[in-house]
């Protein structure tokens, strides 16, 4: 520790002690523990404390004084279990009778304080530091620490009942562990009396009839087969296993979820080694309902070897929904073994009958759980791509209420599924998934069909059968808070049933107009992965003859999409096509059939829309479709350079006159892009582009632009310059540095461009990320530029002197005055002469890096009591 | 309590309830699809309508090709388009009383009953119902005088030649019924019989019954009705909508505890959502006018319309189509447009705080003075000056048989840049386009339909819980072409009841009990006593008044002055003698002690059988058979023995004794 902070630790702990002078927060304390924890690491506990006595005085006074707060009292708990944890301060503390005081019936435990959870997570989470040696196993036992651990595993605090079970896991681990460590033999007989009771309690708990103390059996059973891995761990199943089995027998099964945890948490760690685990499996995969042995069904088919049997149970119950449905929904009956070994079962198809939620529950599970498993290297084999198919394309038929099941339950289903959102987002899923595998011709003709079907039909949003919004909800609202992330929020416009404040009875839930959206941003997705993953015909590089079909009526839906009056769904259709031509822009069935259609003049005009997030989109969009040649052109031929540049001067006005930030940043990214992928027309004058782009972004109020302008600058750079070499940090590749004869000529053009004064600006920015970008750029440029010229004849170069000033006047702030015109030897003279490095490592250091000491940490605690006098206000 | 249903289409009803001593007309809906059979009325000559091509029979008989023009494989009546009215001979309509209005659609077979029935009754309406019906009508009336027809065709709803005629006219129902429109006379005389209600208005019939209107959320003035009396309870809900549109929400609570709910006017697209509809709208309008097209949306001149012109109000900056002219066009256009401003109070509560702003509640007086929207009373005149394109048309009618519509199809039909859009949900778009055909324009069908669907139905009753649900059969079953969606149909308990076209439904609930006032001076004389805790009898005699459905119980005429003081004496003299009566009045018997008042009237031979309600006592000599349940006694026995047996029984007997004479 150093000498400052031992120093001011005695007024610290004066100050902590004293229930007159509260601590300013709870994150003071915490770091202070993690500075002691640092500390006891790093070197000897006992000598801290030794050279420190004013915390053992404070943790005695903590112990006389009544009316300490509570997070003061868990705190020094949780201090003298640092100390405690190793042995020899252990004994140390011991020898002044502390620990038993701290944590002891004498204690806190017995007192008032005890009712503040906050002490009882203190003396928990104390007693887990502590207990690290043998003597503490002794002194647990001694203080009867293990019986009231017990009762805190039904503490009404969850993070003290949970942080009790792991506590009993430690200690039994540490008891297990012990002197012979490693031979433990498996049988239980010879375990230390202390592993025992715990044992003893935890077999008391998973017979009782209370469903609360299975649970907490169980799932201290989980965290120990989950973290140990010693001998010990399979006696222990040797004896409880029987006892787990035995719960399987009850109906309906107690803890069921906390039961699957276990045996996966079993099953993850070494199987092999744990005596009839399979046969436990399997007898719980038949025991719990269709709901319950999902999870364990997944966990068990993710497990990396495991009895073939019992994949194929697994497997069956996943399956078993899905099979249910096709069988439902069969117009006659189905080809025989469409799922095979999951013949929908009558509890299943009770499930599925008996309410909306459990259907909707049980399909959902269903879904995601296949659709986790479809890209495991372990997923089931033979995968029934085809029936899966089927089954995914069913389900959303019944939802959209366009399949006509002829069966009674088929009928049910119908009616339980129509318009629900969650199925159709969760099949969507699955059916996008599911476009990894093939699946024949006719299927995959009724993929695409069911997709169209849900992007064509507004449905997607009728099917939410709410009486949801008035017409207005569906246009874009002025100030409405948006944030890109989650871009469908409702807005509150309409409440139906009793107008304004009485939301009626026959409201639906808040969240009931997001879902249609949603639907159609799963369908896009869906479609998206489906068409990306279509076959290519043999023997020729374009779309095959389905999947042009399907483009060919896919872009009149995309032109509908693109017209709507919501944001979200004008902005998802823009998110979709972009994603579409940038896979597909060299396609030639693709180029014609969006050349046909209207979708380029669309997102040109989208360019203006009224929401922010449709321009930006609209921005990336265009700018893919004109990197391919595809922009608008009035006779939908491929572009000339004329519309190019009609569009380049519409985006450039765009980044230096749109208010909104994201359709600035859009276009920047699309510049750099074009510049990247030498786009023909940008290529054709690179200089002029580059020089007008870093122009309006240098300009720009937000950051992200300007880091996008440096990201541009640095394109042109390496354009210019060559690559930047390995991007390893830990490279020893020195850079390559540039022939003179091309960096002088470089240098010219980067003058020319103003690129100097856009990235010395920016090395000002008062934004970190723009700051550090630029030193970057500056850096690997002085790289390139290390052998050119000397520093002298730099330094003769007449204006470097006043660049210098305005350079420290912009560092100071005042960033008003320009650079001027710069030549290339004065660039180099500057390069050398600002400490690049010096200024990479300050802004490397995060902002807080001055106050991340502990001693500032000490000095903010004192301050904020006053004890040091520093705030103290004048009221006179 | 009967229901007599004389219109079989679900949404513009016309029922007659018969409950108590009144008869209630419930809407007066005219069923226009039978319009869908005639050609249309072209404002301006069309040479393609009127070259088609007579029709004639498979033998070549032509007789009828006078009457049936042929379009693309459709047949169509060439006549004054007719229309299908509510049944007149299942019940005689000079026997109603009164009419209640739901709402402007629902009204539009009133002057066919009024002024053709003999109906001397009163209609009762709200002020908008009545307003916007008028101009519905008005715009009716005009849409179909102005272009004169001189033929009538009659010959094929001869019933032998309607059966050789193809789909649909063949199966046309009671082409028979179906009528001209009547004039703008017989409607100005017609709507001269309302008598204008407002919400929660309780309205007295004859003192039998209150009927009282309730906001049904559907439109301007749409109603739904409370019919009842002081123990039964009758709810009739027509065109209801929960969405807050623009009119005022719609009155739940004041449906729950009803007797019977009739329920009818629900969506007719059950599988749309109105506002995905508007979205889809928004974009097809918004891609053909990108493209230079042209919009037509067959529409009536009130309603949805408002809505559709705020919507398109918040929609054209945003989708570039500011410079793009809105064109209203109907002979009732400014009118509706101004009613719409000035009826506040029918309004939902955001547009009548505006008014007190003050501000028009509907944006589209903005849209007109910012000359976005025009409108005019037909294509004629000032229209054909200002008249650009690209743009959209409002207008009617929706069947696209009559109105300015006709002229618009005939002109845009033949460009695929064009496209028509149906937001009306009351025509078979497929149907309303056949005479058009062959179409290049482009059809978009994007219905709305604000009513209530079946989940808004089903939460409905269970929120209000009727005892029985009365509905049209339609929505008992799923729609046809979708059998499997059983979704899509009522479902509660106990099952509703459902009645179709020209049936007479018996309502399935007894009126028990019938409220008697008791005249204050009867009241006083009246001596209860409390047979059990909490209940008290007391007995009466009096003299029930009944008039206007109000009966009072008034005290009997006094007898002659003399008698007056002894009658006083009496009546002190009546306390002890009620006190005797008291185990008479009530209760069950106690047959051993009437066993023993029997034998000490000298009956000897007396047996008592138990059975599974109660005893039978045999008195064999006198031919006797006592027959004691829980709430009846029977006594079976001779005519001559029945006042003996009278007098004996003036033991307890409950509520009911019926006597059997046996001779």
């Amino acid at each position: 520790m150093d000498p400052e902070c031992s120093r001011l630790l005695p007024a610290l702990c004066a100050v902590l002690a004293d229930p007159g002078q509260p601590v300013a927060d709870d994150t003071c304390l915490e770091k202070l523990l993690d500075w002691f924890t640092a500390v006891t690491e790093a070197g000897s506990s006992l000598l801290l404390l030794q050279e420190n006595p004013c915390l053992v005085e404070l943790l005695f006074h903590v112990l006389k004084s009544q009316d300490l707060s509570s997070r003061i009292l868990s705190f020094s708990l949780r201090l003298a279990g640092i100390f405690a944890a190793q042995e020899n301060c252990f004994q140390y503390l011991q020898q002044g009778e502390l620990l038993p005081m701290l944590f002891g019936e004498v204690g806190p435990l017995g007192g008032a304080a005890w009712t503040a959870p906050a002490v009882r997570s203190g003396w928990i989470q104390g007693l887990r530091t502590l207990a690290q040696h043998p003597s503490a196993l002794r002194f647990l036992a001694a203080c009867g620490a293990v019986d009231t651990i017990f009762s805190l595993q039904g503490d009404p605090s969850l993070f003290v009942a949970s942080a009790a079970g792991q506590l009993l896991v430690h200690i039994l681990d540490l008891a297990m562990r012990g002197p012979a460590e490693g031979h433990r033999s498996p049988q239980a007989c010879d375990w230390p009396a202390c592993a025992q009771k715990i044992v003893g309690h935890i077999e008391d708990s998973l017979c009782s009839t209370a469903v609360p103390q299975v649970t907490q059996a169980l799932s201290v059973l989980t965290t120990a087969f989950g973290h140990c891995h010693g001998l010990w761990t399979q006696g222990l199943w040797v004896r409880l296993s029987p006892l787990v089995a035995r719960l399987l027998e009850k109906d309906p099964v107690p803890a069921s979820h906390s039961l699957v945890d276990l045996l996966l948490s079993v099953a993850r760690s070494a199987p092999s080694s744990y005596r009839g685990l399979w046969e436990t499996l399997a007898q719980t995969l038949s025991h719990l309902s269709p709901t319950q042995a999902g999870p364990l069904a997944l966990g068990i088919l993710k497990l990396q070897d495991c009895p073939q049997a019992l994949r194929t149970q697994a497997f069956g119950i996943l399956l078993q929904p899905l099979a249910c449905v096709l069988e439902a929904a069969a117009q006659a009956p189905g080809p025989p073994g469409l799922l095979e070994g999951a013949a929908g079962n009558s509890m299943t198809v009770d499930t599925l009958l008996s309410s909306k939620s459990a259907c909707v529950g049980l399909l959902c599970c269903a879904l995601a759980h296949l659709g986790l498993l479809q890209p495991l290297p372990q997923r089931p084999s033979p995968w029934p791509q085809a029936p899966l198919l089927g089954a995914a394309v069913t389900i959303l038929r019944l939802c959209s209420g366009s399949a006509a099941p002829t069966s009674d339950v088929g009928s049910r289903l119908c009616a339980i599924l129509v318009g629900c959102g969650r199925v159709q987002r969760a099949a969507l899923d699955f059916l996008g998934a599911l476009s990894q595998g093939t699946g024949p011709q006719e299927l995959v003709t009724q993929v695409f069909s069911v997709l169209l079907e849900y992007l064509v039909s507004p449905e997607s949003s009728s099917m939410s059968w709410m009486p949801v919004g008035h017409f207005q909800r569906l246009l874009p609202r002025k100030n409405e808070v948006r944030c890109s992330l989650s871009p469908c929020i409702p807005s509150p416009s309409y409440t139906p049933g009793r107008g304004r404040g009485q939301a009626g009875q026959l409201t639906p839930g808040p969240a009931a107009p997001l879902f249609p959206l949603q639907v159609l941003k799963k369908a896009f997705q869906a479609t998206l992965r489906w068409l990306l993953s279509s076959p290519k015909t043999p023997g020729c590089c374009d779309l095959d003859p389905h999947t042009q079909l399907f483009l060919r009526e896919l872009l009149p839906v995309l032109q509908k999409r693109l017209c709507s009056p919501c944001w979200e769904v004008r902005d998802s259709g823009l998110e979709f096509l972009t994603q579409m031509t940038r896979h597909w822009g060299g396609q030639a069935g693709f180029r014609q059939a969006l050349l046909a259609s209207e979708v380029p003049e669309l997102t040109k005009q989208l360019l203006r829309d009224p929401e922010s997030y449709v321009r930006a989109s609209a921005v990336t969009a265009t700018g893919q479709l004109s990197s391919w040649g595809l922009c608008a052109t009035p006779a939908g031929h491929e572009c000339p350079g004329a519309q190019q540049e009609s569009l380049l001067v519409e985006l450039l006005h765009i980044l230096s006159t749109d208010s909104e930030g994201f359709p600035r940043r859009a276009v920047m990214q699309v510049f750099t892009e074009w510049l990247r992928d030498g786009h023909a027309d940008v290529a054709e004058d690179a200089e002029q582009f580059v020089a007008g782009a870093l122009q309006a972004a240098s300009r720009d109020l937000d950051w992200e632009v300007r880091a996008q302008g440096l990201e541009l600058a640095l394109v042109f750079l390496e354009q210019l310059l060559g690559q930047r070499g390995s991007h390893c940090p830990y490279a020893v590749a020195l850079p390559e540095t540039a022939p003179p004869g091309v960096l002088a000529q470089a240098l010219q053009v980067l003058c020319r461009v103003q690129l100097f004064e856009f990235a010395f600006r920016a090395l000002f920015d008062c934004d970190r990320p723009v700051a550090q970008k630029s030193c970057d750029l500056l850096l690997f440029l002085r790289a390139k530029a290390a052998p050119c010229g000397s520093p002298q004849e730099a330094g003769d170069s007449p204006n470097v002197a006043s660049v210098e000033a305005t350079l420290q006047r912009w560092q100071a702030g005042e960033q008003g005055q320009p650079l001027g015109y710069l030549e290339p030897g004065a660039v180099v003279a500057l390069l050398r002469s600002v400490d690049l490095e010096g200024l990479r490592d300050t802004l490397a250091e995060s902002s807080d890096h001055v106050e991340k000491s502990p001693q500032s940490l000490l000095q903010d605690m004192l301050a904020a009591v006053g004890v040091l006098g520093e705030n103290e206000a004048d009221c006179y | 309590m009967k229901l007599y249903c004389l219109s079989g289409h679900p949404t513009l009803p016309c029922n007659v309830l018969k409950f108590k001593s009144t008869t209630i007309m419930l809407d007066c809906g005219l069923d226009m699809t039978s319009t869908l059979n005639f050609l249309p009325l072209p404002l301006v000559q069309s040479p393609r309508l009127s070259n088609l091509p007579g029709w004639s029979l498979k033998d070549g008989n032509a007789f009828l090709d006078k009457e049936l023009k042929e379009c693309s494989g459709h047949v169509f009546v060439d006549s004054v388009p007719e229309f299908c009215l509510p049944e007149t001979e299942l019940i005689d309509l000079s026997t109603v009383d009164v009419i209640l209005i739901s709402n402007y659609h629902c009204m539009m077979a009133l002057p066919y009953i009024t002024e053709h029935t003999g109906f001397t009754g009163t209609v009762y309406a709200t002020e908008p119902s009545v307003q916007i019906g008028r101009l519905l009508m008005e715009e009716l009336v005009n849409f179909i005088e102005r272009v004169p027809k001189a033929q009538s065709a009659s010959l094929w709803k001869n019933k032998d030649i309607q059966r050789l005629l193809p789909s649909p006219l063949k199966d046309a129902v009671e082409v028979s019924t179906w009528r001209r429109c009547y004039t703008m006379q017989e409607v100005n005389s017609a709507l001269s019989k309302i008598q204008l209600v407002g919400y929660s208005q309780k309205i007295e019939l004859f003192g039998a019954v209150q009927v009282t209107p309730l906001s049904s959320g559907y439109a301007l003035g749409s109603s739904n009705w409370i019919i009842q009396s002081h123990y039964e309870k009758v709810s009739y809900v027509s065109g209801s909508s929960l969405l807050t549109t623009h009119p005022q929400p719609m009155d739940q609570a004041s449906l729950k505890n009803s007797d019977v709910l009739i329920l009818t006017g629900l969506t007719q697209i059950p599988t749309a959502n109105p506002d995905s509809m508007v979205g889809e709208f928004c974009s097809n309008l918004s891609l053909t006018v990108r493209n230079g097209g042209n919009v037509l949306v067959p529409c009536y001149p009130s309603g949805v319309i408002y809505d559709l012109l705020e919507c398109l109000y918040q929609y054209i900056d945003s989708a570039g189509l500011s410079s793009i002219p809105f064109y209203f066009i109907s002979p009732v256009a400014n009118s509706s447009l101004e009613f719409s401003q000035i009826f506040a109070e029918w309004l939902c509560h955001n547009k009548q705080t505006k008014v007190y702003l003050p501000e028009p509640p509907f944006p589209h007086a903005e849209l007109i003075q910012t000359n976005k929207l025009k409108h005019y009373p037909s294509i004629h005149g000032d229209f054909s000056n200002d008249f650009r394109q690209p743009c959209v048309v409002f207008t009617g009618h929706p069947s696209l048989r009559f109105g300015d519509v006709v002229h618009f199809m005939e002109l845009w039909g033949k460009s695929s840049l064009n496209t028509v859009i149906f937001t009306e949900p009351d025509f078979t778009y497929l149907e309303a386009l056949a005479p058009y055909q062959p179409l290049a324009m482009k059809c978009i069908y994007c219905p709305i339909d604000t009513r209530l669907n079946f989940i808004q139905v089903s939460k409905l009753l269970k929120e209000v819980q009727p005892l029985h649900v009365v509905c049209p059969e339609q929505y008992t079953q799923p729609p046809p072409a979708q059998s499997h969606r059983i979704d899509l149909m009522i479902d509660c308990q106990p099952p509703a009841m459902s009645y179709r076209r020209a049936e007479v439904l018996a309502l399935p609930f007894k009126r028990r009990y019938e409220k008697i006032e008791i005249m204050p001076e009867l009241a006083d004389s009246l001596v209860p006593m409390e047979i059990k805790p909490g209940v008290s009898l007391a007995t009466v005699s009096a003299v029930l008044h009944t008039k206007d459905n109000k009966h009072i119980l008034q005290p009997p005429p006094r007898p002659a002055q003399p008698t007056g003081g002894k009658k006083r004496k009496r009546a002190s003299d009546d306390i002890p003698d009620c006190k005797v009566l008291k185990p008479l009045l009530s209760g069950s018997i106690p047959v051993e002690q009437f066993v023993q008042t029997l034998e000490k009237h000298g009956f000897s031979d007396i047996k008592v059988e138990d059975t599974a309600k109660g005893h039978i006592v045999l008195l064999q000599e006198a031919e006797t058979l006592i027959q004691i349940e829980e709430d009846s006694t029977h006594i079976i026995c001779d005519n001559d023995e029945m006042l003996r047996m009278i007098r004996i029984l003036r033991i307890p007997l409950s509520s009911k004794l019926r006597c059997l004479c046996l001779k």
